[in-house]
């Protein structure tokens, strides 16, 4: 196995994703505010995804890792959702 | 096979390290011992729950309290179910012959993380023993049933909280050996090893690995939300409280239908070795094989809901299940289909390993095809719940996996232990174990049919005439499996030396010698062909 | 041929080796909350009404202080782990003693608010609790159980650190070998992950 390149990032680009990430949050207390009424989950959900992937793609290097990597990330997010909807066909046509 | 004179040979059962005696097998990071621990304790462990088994069947030869009451029937019926599948049926094949051959077929030395690997041993030891405990302390045995189904787990006065730790902890060590194993096939594998030259049992375990790193932690945080039901009253699955016991079996099954797999594919893994090898043969199909592995272990992620079709899910959803119950059928029968052709046209020998190998597909058969009635959502509401239920997972769990689990041990046992069995021996232990096996569980299909219920201590008279041919059955069983067991037990030291390669295999473990060396390769080999290829040139293929 | 075998079998395991250990149980960890998430998207779904009300009882301004602290302490811990690859060890224990610092921070919040809970007998099993409609009283199980599961992590994230702490000062987490680092790194983006999530389920639903 070869020593594979490393990459290293700098202060100020974690920095930035630090302020974008801080910019979602107060998005998202913000819109607390507003009455979305049953959308209020999805908007809620929406953006702590994109957080959770601005996370993931920077802080934790997804960027720089192999395309399997990215791809078993994104397959057990699937996954999960898959659970949740067919866990939901149950519920919702009780 | 460069390295056959016995002179400079240590064996790795030889192999001095840093500890000494006993210690030297408690501490080891060898995958080797660490299989060897496993099987030790699981065989143990087996006979336990096997003669809690008999004792049931004893109980059940006549109608009406003949050896004990119904509480200490509950409590048995649990125990064997707890310690069969979780520490014997969902550990045995991954931990005793994934950890041994996995490394081995794929030209490794060991494991990615060796010291990982015997964490999880000791995870699934505490876990044993706390399964073991729940058995003798406190409130008596828990008489849940292994499924531990609210409300009763959360109010029944047993010792459940035992049995939900002892769960909880060997689902850890399940999903550490599944984590070590899937980081070992993506980072170890011998140079030219290509994705598609792997055999066929590691690709098993691949697609075993996924199910258990990502079903597991399902029924970890279900049985602590048990936990927290009956320590701190939380109510998630208590009506009076809001919650929804139906909920609490869609996260039992989300990982407890997917744990099946964790259990078949190995041993379909194991059998995929054993075909080719003693038909002479390349196996047929490598690709179908593999894929069908995969999108088993894909599909059944969601088929959980078959398990609940008279729980009261929505019609629209038991509809879903059922056809994906059905679709799950297909790539089990690519797999039958393609060891059948394997074996067409082969120069066929049928030495012991082979013969287990046949039956667990014929055993496998029939629970499969039990399984689509059960599927069915009309022929379920019939068969739900009755002995019917039992006859077909004992037909896909003993029938499968234990008689894969056997097929392994008399394929494998020259290398393990570098002696070889009595053949006549196996092969008398094999009629009596097939007999035993049909006649103990066929008769619960009819009975199960004719409405005889699961996990009832008593039954109406009409019931007996089945109850009794089963408990016969239980007996030349138990037969079966006590001179299996002797016939390893006496010829590892007393068997005839075992060369390298008994059975003229041709996948990486019979090209070193038996039992394999501390490091398994003085080299690493280096992969130039596909695996399964037989012919004249057997012995300069692979290095 | 022989290269490769040094290559594979030495003592340290290599960084992707074990970077993608990592990664696979970090997957299970997502299992784990994930049970729970479900648990939750079900009661939300049966009992949304109850469980608007019960989420006015959380403070939101101590989860966003919460939130603030873990994605803060996210990029001090990322921060570290560059400057561990420029060799630059002074810096790296300074960013992880913030990071524990934050940390310390998030759990001291979760303590005052766990405790004034309690001081209003909002706990599991409490008869307060038990004469709450049934919506509400689900919404504390589930907020009891999420997020002690969650400060749960948080500790063994604080541990894992704090060895990193000492193994950088020792020299032995260095430019040449921080796989530890990077794992516990990664760890600890998992908490701050679970968290992002929890944060809006649980107290932006009012």
């Amino acid at each position: 196995m070869k020593k594979e390149e490393t990459h290293i990032s700098s202060y100020t680009s974690h920095a930035i994703v630090l302020i974008v990430l801080l910019f979602l949050t107060a998005i998202s207390v913000l819109v607390t505010g507003w009455h979305f009424g049953p959308f209020s989950v999805a908007v809620a959900l929406i953006i702590a995804s994109i957080k959770v992937r601005t996370v993931i793609t920077h802080f934790m290097h997804m960027k720089f890792e192999s395309l399997f990597m990215k791809l078993m990330v994104t397959g057990v997010f699937v996954l999960f959702a898959l659970v949740i909807i067919i866990t939901f066909i149950d519920y919702y046509l009780r | 096979m460069s390295n056959t004179e016995t002179g400079t040979h240590v064996s790795y059962l030889q192999h001095k390290g840093k500890y000494k005696g006993i210690l030297s097998w408690l501490l080891t990071t060898d995958h080797k011992k660490i299989g060897l621990l496993y099987l030790y304790c699981i065989i143990v462990f087996f006979f336990v729950a096997a003669i809690l088994g008999v004792l049931m069947r004893i109980e059940l030869i006549a109608p009406g309290e003949t050896i004990m009451g119904p509480q200490t029937y509950n409590g048995m019926f649990t125990i064997h179910g707890i310690i069969m599948i979780f520490i014997i049926v969902i550990p045995a094949l991954p931990a005793v012959f994934g950890n041994f051959f996995l490394p081995i077929l794929i030209g490794a030395k060991d494991v990615a993380f060796p010291k990982l690997n015997l964490f999880s041993f000791y995870l699934f030891l505490i876990g044993a023993i706390f399964g073991v405990l729940s058995q003798f302390i406190g409130g008596g045995a828990p008489d849940t049933g292994w499924t531990f189904y609210v409300p009763y787990s959360a109010e029944s006065s047993t010792n459940v909280i035992y049995a939900l730790i002892a769960a909880f902890i060997l689902g850890f060590s399940s999903i550490l050996t599944g984590l070590n194993f899937i980081v070992t096939i993506h980072r170890m594998r011998a140079p030219g090893m290509g994705w598609f030259r792997m055999p066929l049992f590691p690709w098993s375990l691949y697609a075993t690995a996924w199910i258990q790193v990502l079903a597991t932690p399902i029924i970890g945080i279900t049985l602590l939300m048990v936990i927290a039901e009956r320590v701190l009253k939380i109510g998630f699955f208590d009506p009076a409280l809001g919650g929804d016991p139906v909920l609490f079996q869609h996260l039992f099954w989300i990982y407890s239908h997917p744990a099946v797999y964790i259990m078949i594919l190995p041993g379909m893994g194991i059998v995929t070795e054993i075909f080719p090898t003693f038909s002479q043969k390349p196996v047929f199909g490598y690709t179908a094989i593999l894929l069908s592995s995969l999108a088993i272990a894909f599909v059944g992620y969601f088929v959980w809901g078959h398990h609940m079709f008279t729980a009261g899910i929505s019609y629209g959803s038991r509809w879903f299940f059922s056809f994906l119950t059905f679709i799950v059928a297909v790539p089990s029968a690519i797999k039958v289909f393609n060891w059948v052709s394997t074996m067409y046209g082969g120069s066929i020998d049928l030495k012991p390993p082979l013969l287990y190998a046949i039956s667990f597909i014929f055993l496998f058969m029939i629970g499969g095809f039990t399984g689509l009635t059960l599927g069915a959502l009309a022929a379920n509401v019939q068969v739900h719940d009755t002995a019917f239920v039992v006859a077909h997972f004992h037909y896909i769990i003993f029938g499968g996996m234990g008689f894969a689990f056997f097929a392994g041990m008399h394929y494998w046992y020259p290398k393990m232990f570098g002696r070889m069995y009595s053949n006549k021996l196996a092969n008398i232990a094999w009629g009596i174990l097939f007999t035993g096996f049909n006649v103990l569980y066929f008769p619960l299909f009819i009975i199960g049919l004719q409405g005889m219920p699961r996990r009832y201590f008593d039954y109406l008279p009409q019931f007996q005439t089945g109850h009794v041919i089963s408990t016969v059955g239980a007996f030349i069983l138990f037969t079966g499996l006590i001179l299996m067991v002797y016939n390893f037990v006496y010829h590892i030291k007393r068997g005839a030396i075992a060369p390298a390669n008994p059975w003229k295999g041709v996948t990486l473990e019979w090209q070193i010698p038996s039992p394999p060396s501390h490091e398994n390769f003085d080299e690493i080999p280096v992969i130039t062909t596909d695996p399964y290829i037989f012919g004249t040139s057997t012995e300069n293929k692979q290095k | 041929m022989n290269m490769s075998i040094q290559e594979n079998h030495n003592d340290h395991i290599d960084s992707e080796t074990g970077k993608l250990g990592m990664w696979i149980f970090l997957f299970t960890e997502l299992f784990l909350f994930g049970g729970l998430f479900l648990v939750y998207a079900v009661f939300r779904a049966k009992y949304s009404e109850d469980f608007h009300s019960a989420a006015r009882e959380l403070n939101a301004f101590i989860g966003t202080m919460n939130t603030v602290f873990l994605l803060v302490s996210s990029m001090t811990v990322a921060m570290a782990i560059t400057a561990i690859q420029k060799n630059q060890k002074k810096l790296a224990m300074f960013l992880v003693s913030v990071t524990l610092l934050l940390a310390a921070l998030f759990m001291m919040n979760k303590f005052f608010e766990w405790s004034h809970k309690f001081e209003f007998k909002l706990y599991p099993g409490s008869e307060v609790l038990k004469n709450l409609p049934r919506g509400e009283l689900l919404f504390f199980g589930l907020y009891f159980m999420m997020t002690g599961l969650h400060a749960l992590h948080v500790l063994i994230g604080m541990i894992l650190l704090s060895i990193n702490f000492i193994k950088i000062k020792a020299g032995k987490v260095n430019q040449a070998h921080y796989l530890l680092l990077e794992n516990s790194g990664l760890y600890w983006h998992l908490v701050d992950l679970i968290w992002i999530f929890l944060f809006p389920l649980l107290y932006l639903i009012t």
